[in-house]
């Protein structure tokens, strides 16, 4: 369950083949790709910062996936987390699931980018004219991961 | 000896990404470690208020207030996260 937080940009199709490679088993690869929108609520974003905490980061990251194989008989999950300097359409996240079905596979997928986005310590600073700020965590992010607990 | 940790809003505000302290006595856990920092006043009182959005990992496991410190430990003080 390889975990990567890294500044480099990620090649869906590389770590996709690199998920696969050597498995016939496999029948199903889920995948999640999050960018850098150019718009928010507060204008134009010329630059996003993304901060994290090294070591609790990829320990958070390795505990969301464990919980994710723990619910779901599925093979393996990749996740790829940018940190530093991004430009709005910019790759940040990439989370992928490999199974012998969709249906687990699109769920694990799922599970792991909700508890990433509420659990695992990235802080994102935007940058737009009128000068940078910290975006607010996201009330909706929360209820996304609370429908997870009643399942 | 602890290490305390500052991240994101809170790092900025204090001007400090890190630091060792030596705890008084009385600091046995998140809730009394956090009404130590704010005695420091300025930004430490503002950002650590009762009812700020601050979010505290010890050991790099979320914690609460309850969580016990002891020497050794590290201490993490955060906004709640906006990864993804």
């Amino acid at each position: 369950m390889p975990v990567k937080v890294q500044t480099e940009d990620f090649d869906l199709g590389a770590e996709i083949l690199q998920l696969r490679r050597g498995n016939p088993g496999i029948g199903a690869i889920a995948s999640f790709v999050g960018l850098v929108r150019d718009l928010n609520e507060k204008g134009e974003i010329s630059e996003m910062l993304l901060e994290h905490y090294p070591g609790m980061t990829e320990k958070a990251l390795a505990e969301i996936v464990a919980e994710a194989k723990h619910r779901w008989d599925i093979i393996d999950a990749l996740v790829i987390h940018r940190i530093g300097s991004l430009k709005p359409a910019d790759q940040i996240v990439l989370v992928a699931v490999s199974g012998a079905h969709r249906h687990e596979a699109f769920a694990a997928c799922e599970f792991i980018m909700d508890y990433l986005k509420t659990r695992a310590p990235f802080w994102k600073k935007e940058h737009t004219p009128q000068g940078g700020h910290w975006v607010d965590a996201r009330e909706s992010d929360e209820t996304s991961v609370q429908r997870w607990l009643q399942t | 000896m602890v290490t305390l940790l500052y991240f994101a809003r809170l790092r900025e505000a204090f001007g400090l990404a890190s630091e060792q302290a030596e705890l008084p006595a009385q600091v046995k856990d998140v809730r009394s470690l956090t009404e130590w920092l704010r005695q420091r006043g300025g930004a430490w009182q503002e950002e650590l208020a009762p009812g700020r959005p601050v979010r505290v990992a010890v050991n790099q496991d979320v914690a609460s207030t309850d969580t016990a410190v002891r020497d050794g430990d590290e201490i993490a003080f955060f906004p709640p996260v906006t990864g993804g």
